[in-house]
């Protein structure tokens, strides 16, 4: 599940996963039918509107072992929120996937059983653990291990990394001042901690301290936690 | 002289003003960061922490349960004990059955031990309006009380002040009701407390009358707990001849053994103390002890409504521990009164629209969109409120009340369901809208640092670009790719 933001805006997290998942033996498949999880509706109140867009991505799913994501939200959202469009539905199959969904690092660690994934990336960089991978789903530090594990990277500590950095889907426009006030936060602590790069397992969430990072020229660019684990030395 | 929540702007608006007070900012970055790390250290040392909490929930809900039962055996126990028992349907009924107790004793004065439920029906000002004034004993809450402020915290109601305005506050407003501060005084926080100290006894030692609230009501022995930091409340409960005790009906715990699972979480998870100083507990009255009248208002006011929601019900469990405050991203930045309640932050976020009701107030409706729904206030909550969860509920209920409309936000999500609802249909979206393949229009471009383009104007979207760049879309999205390389295999 490439997830409607990757489709459309980062097309290239979504290659790293294939990439990443293809050198490490696994049989990757993009069922054409998918589109969004249904994330966006849910979180917004629009449940009525939630359940097509449910629907689809369920029966776009059906058939495969395992669906891997690229995002700890969409992730989340599939495991804790398809239940609730189901019962709105009335429709328990809408529950489908919710158990065989995996975020990336999840997948790596717990069913692949991997954490060198046989990356390279000499690059100074600080992990951000968003809010869904780290509260909804419980990722822990398998993102560390992961990263840990890339050879010629240095992983340096973010303070108060468990803090939000004030993405929170629509709340970065309905409240779009809040937002921007705690990202500048976060944004401080990344800059503070000399990495040339901040990494995460949310683009959305990136795409927000990113461009504040941007804006303030900070000179620190955001990565995908997937593009840094496909990255090697051949194809860094 | 009272200062009111009525007529607060949405959300979205009184968040940005509180943004821009940096003063405001720097106290609650302080207090908030002092606060929690307090706390994380006093639960980290309890090994059962997690098995406490579900206790603590499991308890609430038990009582939420069999709240009719165990309500009337409460009244059963409390009037046994000697006390007059009250029902109060909502805030009206609870004031005037207040104001009616004071004017039986003919005062004109009461003192107050602090109490949310007496905050939230708005006594103070109902008092007032009878000629009765409402003496604050909190140190927090004098402090609210003589600035002519709101309060903005649950557990400190004036975190939004520091010392040295606390120091003008005293200085300017204390001779005008009663003792003053001294002339020298500080803003040494010993001082501070010296001149509040000294201010408050008159009032105690005068009051005949005392209000309060109560932290816990034990069904099976008729008593009502107070829990406090400071002694005051205890002065106000002891000294006076007639206590009224304003008590919301979520506050019951079936019996006096479940303080042992609360009287733990609560100190902890509020002041990130392992024991509150002063816990006072009183069942009734005892001859020759302590107020020889007691009343007992069990108040609604919301909740029974509340009580009817499936997924909000368990905000009443909430035992007023501030701990989601304090962990809360939001309300560090805004500080408590852009809530618009005595209710702020993640709690007040559910349980304003859970006791009103959504859909007719647009203050009210803006609540449960004032998170990033992070959850790191489910995860504080000694009494494991799933606050994200009820605000996506509650979210759905206020998109529901306002069906059918044809606010744009609606439309666009019809048109964003009908794209999302099919491969095939994204796919299109994607190319017609420009979305991807590079056709946005008169933007302004710039480069990310790293290599790709970045746009920090828009035609649309300017509550995005106001402050943050967006990347430029890709030429080719995923799905194009996908098709176009079979996968990246040709
Ligand atoms: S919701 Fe939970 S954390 Fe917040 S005040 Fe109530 S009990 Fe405390």
């Amino acid at each position: 599940m490439v997830t409607c933001v990757n489709d459309a805006m980062f097309p290239d997290t979504g290659k790293a996963v294939v990439t990443l998942l293809r050198r490490l033996g696994v049989d990757v498949e993009f069922p054409q039918a998918q589109a969004c999880c249904g994330q966006p509706m849910v979180n917004t109140g629009y449940l009525d509107e939630a359940v097509p867009v449910v629907r689809n991505c369920v029966s776009a799913f059906e058939g495969y072992d395992a669906v891997v994501t690229p995002s700890g939200s969409c992730a989340g959202s599939v495991r804790h929120q398809h239940g609730i469009v189901a019962r709105r539905a009335g429709d328990p199959a809408l529950g489908a996937m919710s158990d065989r969904t995996y975020e990336l690092s999840e997948f790596l660690v717990d069913v692949l059983g991997v954490t060198d994934v046989g990356a390279y990336f000499p690059h100074t960089v600080a992990y951000h653990p968003t809010c869904h991978s780290l509260r909804m789903l419980g990722v822990g530090d398998r993102p560390h291990q992961l990263l840990r594990a890339v050879r010629g990277l240095r992983l340096v500590d973010l303070p108060k990394a468990e803090e939000c950095c004030g993405f929170g889907g629509t709340f970065a426009l309905k409240n779009a001042d809040t937002s921007v006030a705690m990202g500048s936060d976060k944004a401080r602590q990344v800059v503070n901690t000399g990495a040339e790069v901040l990494v995460a397992g949310d683009n959305s969430c990136l795409m927000h301290v990113g461009g504040l990072l941007s804006r303030q020229r900070s000179g620190v660019r955001v990565m995908h936690l997937a593009e840094i684990l496909a990255s090697t030395e051949t194809a860094a | 002289m009272n200062a009111t929540f009525v007529g607060m702007p949405p959300f979205p608006s009184a968040a940005r003003d509180a943004l821009a007070d940096s003063q405001l900012r720097g106290n609650l970055a302080k207090a908030t960061g002092t606060i929690r790390a307090k706390r994380a250290a006093v639960v980290a040392e309890v090994d059962d922490w997690e098995e406490l909490r579900l206790a603590g929930a499991a308890l609430k809900d038990r009582a939420l349960l069999d709240l009719d039962s165990k309500l009337v055996q409460l009244e059963e126990s409390l009037t046994a004990a000697g006390a007059v028992v009250h029902w109060a349907r909502d805030a009206e009924e609870a004031c005037r059955i207040v104001a009616s107790v004071a004017r039986d004793h003919g005062v004109d004065e009461v003192v107050k031990v602090k109490s949310m439920a007496t905050q939230e029906i708005g006594l103070n000002e109902h008092l007032e309006a009878e000629g009765i004034a409402a003496w604050e004993t909190d140190l927090a809450e004098l402090i609210v009380q003589l600035g002519e402020d709101l309060p903005s915290h649950i557990l400190v109601p004036a975190i939004h002040r520091n010392r040295a305005e606390i120091r003008e506050i005293f200085l300017r407003r204390m001779a005008e009701v009663g003792r003053p501060a001294p002339a020298d005084l500080t803003d040494e926080p010993v001082e501070l407390a010296n001149a509040a100290r000294l201010h408050l006894r008159e009032k105690f030692l005068r009051a005949k009358v005392a209000v309060s609230g109560a932290n816990f009501a034990v069904a099976d022995s008729g008593t009502l707990v107070v829990v406090e930091s400071e002694g005051n409340g205890r002065m106000c409960l002891t000294l006076p001849e007639v206590l009224v005790s304003v008590v919301g009906i979520e506050k019951v715990v079936p019996t006096w053994q479940d303080l042992d699972v609360f009287l733990q979480l609560l100190p902890r998870s509020s002041t990130g103390e392992r024991m509150n100083p002063y816990t006072s507990t009183w069942s009734g009255v005892t001859p020759g002890d302590g107020p020889q009248e007691v009343h007992v208002v069990l108040l609604d006011n919301g909740r029974t409504r509340a009580l009817a929601d499936e997924v909000g019900r368990q905000a009443l469990r909430c035992i007023r521990c501030s701990a989601c405050l304090n962990v809360c991203p939001v309300y560090e930045r805004t500080g408590g009164h852009a809530y618009g309640s005595v209710y702020p932050g993640p709690i007040g976020a559910i349980l304003n629209p859970l006791l009103r009701g959504v859909g007719t107030d647009e203050q009210v409706d803006s609540l449960p969109y004032a998170s990033s729904l992070c959850g790191a206030c489910f995860e504080a909550c000694p009494v494991r409120i799933d606050i994200p969860s009820v605000l996506v509920d509650l979210r759905a209920q206020v998109v529901d009340a306002h069906r059918p409309s044809a606010k744009p936000e609606a439309v666009a999500m019809k048109a964003a369901a009908w794209s999302f609802g099919s491969g095939a249909r994204l796919g299109v979206v994607e190319r017609l809208s420009g979305v991807v393949g590079g056709a946005t229009g008169r933007v302004g471009r710039r480069r990310l640092p790293g290599g790709r383009a970045a746009l920090s104007r828009v035609p649309f979207g300017a509550a995005w670009t106001r402050s943050r760049d967006l990347p430029v879309p890709p030429r080719e999205s995923f799905r194009a790719w996908w098709k176009r390389t079979d996968g990246g295999r040709s």
